[in-house]
């Protein structure tokens, strides 16, 4: 059966990690290369850099941090922020990663999911679709939250889908940063509109806020950032949580943690 | 040296770089007649079967010869699907024929693409895999299955030829082995220490034809 997954995304400005509070107010968290190292030692199943800034400041994700997070790491790894053309998903995956994720370009420019999937395979474009809670729809938002497009999520989802793209990196601005769990209800919408898979992201504070969006949100897969930053054995603690519950997980082998053996 | 196949379907960073780890001696052949002295063979591969039209038929000749002589050849992902007869995905384009079958989409009961960490079933001994988890191949016990990670909407039937299976809407072919020919539905490069080991497996079993 296959597994859901943790994702543990950085969120990187300068070569640095920091973590938002609903995109703003950064506080740093440590160096990508080593922080990765720790998370895959404790059994993440995926990697997420995110250059937050730039988009904003129109650059292009840092080469070097990807470079230096792929270097010793065996797992999967999606680079995002700044992929607006052809070139910058080649700078980024030929730096390491496995995909780009494409959020305002994708917007923009809705044909360069097509066109970046029929050059590297669906497998390789993530859409990261941010959306916000108004009344019963969901507004996208690009540019980091900044900017209101006229978009619905679970519609541009679908599009997205159906251009190609391989996954679906959801965020729920609402949630983003408090801690307060993440939106389930939109998960859901997206999950169920969709047949490829949905990341939930926005929100996670607790072990059970995961336990929820695998189950009543029906996300495949759960980012989050600052949750499994800040403590020592949180992946595998919550993965071990997870399990009890009956929610499918890449577990570590038994007598050793996972990154130990050769 | 083993020959890293690169006939454009895919980045090719993550496999070169898991080969690295595990010491692997690769080169990319710019032609076909480059393979002759390759003690193997890897044909990688993301996307769409019909990306194999790009192996011509001088390439799949040398290839089969390689395989003929007994150098091991390994097929990743589209590369394992490529050992096969075909695929549905892309009719016209045949595989190489060394594994009896024919690929198919996976159920539309479940998401598709497969996508993510799934369990391994190990069904009989092999060289790919007896090194990978050394106690489950041999305790063969239903639970702590290595988990590999998959990314693939079509896959291959389960024969004779398979020595692991994995489950997704329906069981499938998720590592095969007949001879010198070996292949994997998934990601070795990206499926951490289990990965490794198994890629280091391979690159041991060509060691013995250097």
């Amino acid at each position: 059966m296959l597994s859901k997954r943790l994702i543990a995304c950085l969120d990187v400005r300068d070569g640095a990690v920091v973590k938002g509070v609903r995109f703003e107010g950064l506080t740093g968290a440590g160096d990508p290369a080593s922080l990765a190292r720790r998370y895959n030692a404790e059994g993440i199943d995926e990697l997420v850099i995110l250059d937050v800034t730039a988009t904003i400041e129109r650059r292009r994700a840092l080469a070097d941090t990807v470079r230096a997070v792929a270097a010793e790491l065996f797992i999967p790894l999606t680079v995002g922020g700044g992929i607006r053309a052809e070139e910058d998903a080649e700078a980024a995956l030929d730096a390491g990663a496995d995909k780009v994720a494409l959020n305002s370009a994708a917007l923009a420019d809705p044909a360069l999911v097509t066109r970046l999937a029929s050059r590297y395979g669906s497998q390789a474009v993530v859409v990261a679709i941010d959306a916000k809670r108004n009344g019963d729809r969901f507004d996208v938002y690009a540019r980091s939250g900044q900017a209101q497009t006229p978009r619905e999520a679970v519609e541009w989802a679908v599009e997205a889908a159906e251009r190609g793209a391989g996954e679906i990196l959801l965020t729920s601005i609402d949630r983003d940063g408090t801690r307060s769990g993440f939106d389930c209800g939109l998960t859901s919408a997206v999950s169920s509109a969709v047949s490829i898979p949905v990341i939930a992201s926005g929100g996670a504070g607790t072990f059970e806020h995961f336990h929820e969006v695998f189950t009543d949100g029906r996300a495949d897969a759960a980012l989050a950032a600052s949750v499994f930053h800040f403590s020592e054995h949180a992946v595998a603690e919550l993965k071990a949580f997870l399990s009890e519950r009956g929610v499918p997980m890449r577990l570590p082998p038994k007598g050793g943690s996972h990154g130990d053996r050769k | 040296m083993i020959a890293l196949i690169d006939y454009g379907a895919g980045n090719l960073t993550s496999v070169r770089k898991a080969l690295a780890a595990v010491s692997a001696e690769v080169f990319t052949p710019s032609s076909a007649a480059e393979l002759a002295p390759a003690a193997g063979v890897i044909v990688p591969g993301v996307g769409n079967f019909d990306a194999t039209r790009a192996i011509d038929n001088e390439w799949r000749t040398a290839i089969l010869r390689g395989v003929d002589r007994g150098v091991p050849l390994f097929g990743i992902c589209l590369g394992m699907q490529y050992l096969f007869e075909g695929s549905d995905e892309a009719p016209g384009v045949p595989g190489l024929g060394l594994l009896r079958g024919h690929c198919e989409l996976l159920p539309s009961t479940v998401k598709v693409p497969h996508v993510g960490w799934n369990a391994l079933t190990i069904t009989r001994p092999s060289t790919l895999l007896d090194s990978a988890e050394p106690a489950v191949a041999s305790a063969f016990r239903r639970k702590d299955e290595p988990q590999v990670y998959f990314t693939h909407s079509y896959a291959a039937p389960v024969t004779a030829d398979c020595v692991a299976t994995s489950e997704h809407g329906a069981r499938f072919a998720a590592a095969v082995e007949r001879g010198n020919v070996f292949g994997v539905q998934f990601h070795p490069e990206k499926s951490s220490d289990a990965g490794l080991r198994i890629l280091r497996a391979f690159v041991t079993r060509c060691s013995r034809n250097d």
